[in-house]
């Protein structure tokens, strides 16, 4: 294609009113479709944060959330003799039985209460989540009625400052300190004593058991030795994938409905391309007429009119992105359905999706200018050079 | 240079068939300077436009420099162009978001010329034509005359064959025509350019060096 | 008249400019209709609630059960007409996707029926459930859905409940009212899962999941919800009573969030069109130029050359929106099919038409007003030059 470039780039400069709403309303095409892929992202990575490759979660089988599990204390017992277990310096079985249950706390700004998970655990629990830290007040005292509470929650949600008592299960608990996540589901729950949970709520089963591996490879084994143990009718998974299942459902949801949203918005910001791209060929037709006398071929007449519409439809695409990118400072907090639970979880804008939306963009510059600039290839030149 | 034999041309208009050129024989020497001249409708526009290969007879030769033009393929026949023709409009045609440089270059983007070639050529077909100081100046800077001096400079600057000229004084005053056309002549007289051009201008005739006449299609010798 | 219609051939001139921006004025109009009707659809199960029912459950969380027994004490509190039991099953039907799935209800067969007006049932169907234990009634939804009839066996599997395979024969088949009826639940005999529980899971067995309470007077709701709470405070699981509208809304509170989301992207939609009608019209009016300096220098007022070009965006955008909400009602109507029992209550509303035809106008208006003012302040002379 010999036609120079500056050729293309300056035509859509001299055309600024035009090219900015045409790139304005793929701007916003761009930005919806950005919106939606970082906001998938952000919660795949909340989920899968949420949990150590070491670690591996039992639950009652088919169980598909811990709020619908059960493990008896027996059962849990029994886990803990088992050869694939880490153990601590002190020989203890790094175990964690955990309990979970869902209470209601208003969010911030409004008076509806929302389901907040309550995760009851023990000092090891602890130990086996080291992406999770205090950083205001400290760790609940074992024995007492003292919980403390994820970021997410100490952002959004009332009532739940240190020093504060939130009221549920016929007890008044005391928060005495707000712990980080890591960025990941566990920001969005409250932890409190594991006995302390399972006394007030009547619990004679645990939720839930965490065990730190031995070694990452030891997940098959356990899963076959629990297989084949009669009294162990548990599901065995790897901490990130079984939190990463959680949700499934969500992030089908945001996926489908995101896409088909961006798909549709599209077609509108293409029909605009290709009103824009028409109006450039017809005013433009004795400038074409001139160059194929010139001697230029039809192909560069219409890869030429082709690129003015992807650059057009890249200008478009960047703007969006880079509004997208500003999305980065917000959090979403909304129920995940699969655990009834409210998740809180951010956008997440990733390399892939900068790459993904870009091609985006330009295909929808391509699909948008095909039409016009094949029209402009298409003109006989005696016809174009008499059109003034 | 130019050997035009049995040319014919017609147009169709729904179902209606109409000629516009009837059975043309010309033969136009190298280097000659010739007008052609005629009523709305003569044909003479079209004439100029198969000589220069924009459009394709209906039936006939048309042999330029000994090449039959008419046997060419479309491709073939831009490639032709680009190396053969040198076009003058009359409204300049020259691309509004390129400056003078840029218009002058754009037949050589054709070749494979290095851009310091490029840019020489550039530059002295624009000293020629009397511009080399408003390189940088785009179309909707310069004059009437300036514009057409321009688009004389690029069509120049492949060294055609031939040149073709539709109107190329019709959208100028008195003094702006009056450069252009001594422009020509000496393109003509000093360079040995084979000029073709279509006027109404009386004055223009006078510049050429020979005027033929065509009236609904047909050449009326004179 | 003649003006209409002088307005209406402008438009017509650009045949294909004029018909690519009505298209995409088509796209965008149905497609905010339809996210306006999705959001609608979305608080759909609290509409069908009656003010006449309330909700009574674990004070502690909605994943706690209540003592079945409380039946009896809550219908013997003053105001209360019947109370029947409902346990959530979460019944899997063939499998985990989204097309497969309907709610499923354990209920007290032989009153739930009295509390539901709504469920137009068959009255030889209703007995027919009645009379037996593993009987189900399924909504006129999942009954289209799935092809299911009188006397057909349903299998299911239930990862709450556990116990292999459930099977359940249909007895009858009910109708819902009107619009708002959701129909798409399933209903069996609570006694039936009562009785597998005392059988495998005994420590499960005689457990409600909620208690619906019919009042006779609507507006004692307060008061009678209060009077239920106090009879089981400071037992063994203190209840929450709320209208069952309240209790419905909660459930959508908590996906706030996506539902914000999703109303203010279909207005995004109504930006980028309007971009794509700007346009349009920007380029009509600089193209035309010249006829306006014409007519102004024939004595025609700057008021009437502007009111053409606005009249051809208002028009325009007229057309292209009338269109877009005629064809919203047979969309949404396909997209109600195909999101199976997601949005059991999918229809357009009036207010979602009004909101339609705002947007038409004000994208028309909006884009009408820079045009006009050019053309009405063109200048004679100037105008002309850019003729020919």
């Amino acid at each position: 294609m010999k036609i120079p470039l500056s050729y293309i780039f300056r035509n859509l400069w001299t055309r600024k009113l035009t090219t900015l709403l045409t790139a304005g309303g793929m701007a916003l095409v761009v930005f919806v479709f950005a919106a939606v892929l970082m906001l998938d992202a952000g919660l795949q990575k909340t989920l899968v944060s949420t949990g150590s490759r070491d670690n591996a979660i039992l639950l009652r089988q088919s169980s598909q959330t811990e709020i619908q599990s059960a493990v008896y204390r027996d059962q849990a017992s029994l886990l803990e003799t088992m050869r694939e277990v880490a153990r601590g310096a002190d020989g203890t079985p790094l175990v964690s039985k955990e309990t979970l249950v869902l209470t209601q706390i208003p969010k911030r700004g409004s008076d509806k209460p929302q389901n907040v998970v309550v995760r009851g655990l023990g000092p090891l629990g602890i130990e086996l989540r080291p992406q999770v830290r205090i950083i205001d007040g400290r760790w609940f005292h074992a024995g007492t009625s003292e919980i403390v509470v994820g970021r997410s929650i100490s952002e959004g949600f009332e009532g739940v400052a240190i020093g504060q008592r939130l009221r549920f299960a016929q007890r008044e608990w005391t928060v005495v300190g707000t712990f980080d996540g890591g960025k990941s589901g566990f920001d969005s729950e409250i932890w409190g004593d594991v006995e302390q949970m399972m006394q007030a709520f009547r619990r004679t089963a645990y939720s839930s058991v965490i065990v730190r591996l031995i070694e990452r490879s030891e997940l098959t084994r356990l899963q076959d030795d629990i297989k084949g143990d009669q009294r162990l009718i548990l599901d065995v998974k790897r901490e990130p994938e079984f939190y990463a299942e959680q949700s499934r459902t969500l992030s089908t949801f945001i996926s489908i409905l995101g896409l088909t949203l961006s798909i549709i918005f599209s077609i509108g910001a293409m029909i605009g391309a290709m009103i824009t791209m028409y109006a450039a060929v017809a005013n433009r037709t004795t400038e074409i007429g001139t160059l194929r006398a010139l001697g230029f071929r039809r192909s560069s007449i219409l890869v030429a009119f082709l690129l003015e519409s992807v650059l057009l439809a890249i200008v478009g695409g960047a703007a969006g992105l880079i509004l997208a990118s500003f999305l980065q400072a917000f959090t979403i907090t909304t129920m995940n359905w699969q655990s009834f639970s409210q998740l809180a979880f951010g956008f997440d804008l990733t390399l892939h999706i900068v790459a993904v939306t870009l091609v985006f963009s330009i295909v929808m510059g391509l699909v948008g200018g095909f039409l016009p600039s094949v029209r402009a290839a298409r003109l006989e030149i005696v016809d174009s050079l008499r059109a003034a | 240079m130019v050997s035009i034999t049995h040319l014919s041309k017609s147009y169709r208009r729904g179902d209606q068939v109409v000629p516009v050129l009837r059975d043309i024989t010309l033969a136009i020497p190298a280097g000659d300077f010739i007008a052609l001249m005629g009523p709305s409708g003569s044909g003479k526009s079209t004439l100029l436009n198969l000589i220069a290969g924009i459009d394709k007879p209906d039936s006939g030769e048309l042999l330029v420099h000994g090449e039959d033009i008419t046997r060419l393929g479309e491709a073939d026949l831009a490639d032709w162009r680009a190396a053969n023709v040198g076009f003058i409009f009359q409204f300049y045609n020259l691309m509004p978001v390129l400056d003078a440089f840029e218009n002058v270059e754009l037949p050589l983007l054709l070749t494979p010329l290095s851009r310091r070639d490029r840019r020489e050529r550039v530059e002295t077909a624009l000293s020629l034509v009397g511009l080399a100081d408003r390189m940088e100046h785009y179309p909707n800077e310069l004059s009437g005359g300036q514009q057409q001096r321009v688009a004389i400079a690029r069509a120049l600057i492949t060294d055609p064959a031939i040149i073709v000229a539709d109107e190329p004084t019709g959208d100028l005053d008195r003094k702006s025509a009056e450069e252009i056309l001594g422009l020509l002549r000496r393109l003509n007289a000093e360079m040995g350019k084979t000029i073709i051009m279509v006027t109404h201008d009386g004055h223009a005739v006078e510049s050429a060096r020979h005027v033929t006449h065509l009236e609904k299609g047909e050449l009326i010798l004179g | 008249m003649y003006y209409l219609k002088l307005i209406f051939k402008n438009i017509f001139r650009h045949k294909l400019r004029s018909l690519l921006t009505m298209v995409g004025l088509v796209v965008a109009i149905l497609a905010f209709g339809l996210l306006q009707t999705v959001v609608n659809a979305w608080y759909a199960g609290a509409d069908m609630a009656s003010a006449n029912r309330l909700v009574t459950r674990n004070a502690t969380s909605l994943v706690f059960s209540l003592p079945a027994y409380y039946r009896e004490r809550i219908k013997a509190i003053e105001g209360v007409t019947a109370v029947a039991v409902s346990n959530w099953f979460g019944g899997i039907y063939k499998d985990q996707s989204f097309q497969n799935f309907f709610a499923t209800f354990a209920v007290d067969h032989d009153v739930f029926f009295d509390l539901y007006p709504e469920f137009k049932v068959k009255p030889d169907e209703l007995l027919a459930f009645k009379k037996d234990q593993r009987g189900c009634m399924v909504g006129r939804l999942i009954a289209d859905q799935h092809g299911f009839k009188v006397g057909d066996v349903i299998p299911m599997t239930s990862p709450i409940y556990g116990g292999g395979t459930w099977e359940f024969t249909v007895r009858g088949i009910y109708e819902p009212k009107d619009e708002t009826t959701v129909t798409r639940q399933m209903y069996f005999h609570w006694d039936y899962l009562n009785e597998q529980m005392k059988k495998r899971f005994p420590k499960r067995a005689e457990s409600a999941g909620v208690f619906i309470v019919q009042i006779a007077d609507g507006s004692r709701a307060a008061e009678i919800s209060q009077a239920i709470d106090k009879e089981f405070r400071n037992s063994l699981a203190e209840t929450l009573t709320e209208t069952e509208k309240a209790f419905s809304l909660g459930f959508v509170a908590q996906t706030e969030a996506i539902v914000t989301a999703v109303k203010i992207v279909s207005f995004v939609v109504i930006v980028i069109i309007f971009a794509v009608v700007a346009n349009t019209m920007a380029m009509t009016a600089r193209e035309r130029l010249a006829e306006y300096a014409t007519l102004k220098a024939l004595g025609f007022s700057p008021g009437f050359v502007a009111s053409l070009i606005f009249g051809e965006s208002v028009l325009i955008s007229a057309l292209g929106g009338a269109a877009g909400i005629l064809l919203t009602f047979p969309i949404a109507a396909g997209f109600k099919s195909a999101m199976g029992s997601m949005f059991p209550v999918f229809y357009v509303t009036g207010a979602t038409v009004a909101m339609q035809v705002a947007a038409s106008l004000a994208v028309g208006v909006l884009a009408g007003i820079a045009p006009s003012i050019r053309a009405a302040n063109v200048r004679i002379v100037d105008g002309l030059r850019y003729a020919g």
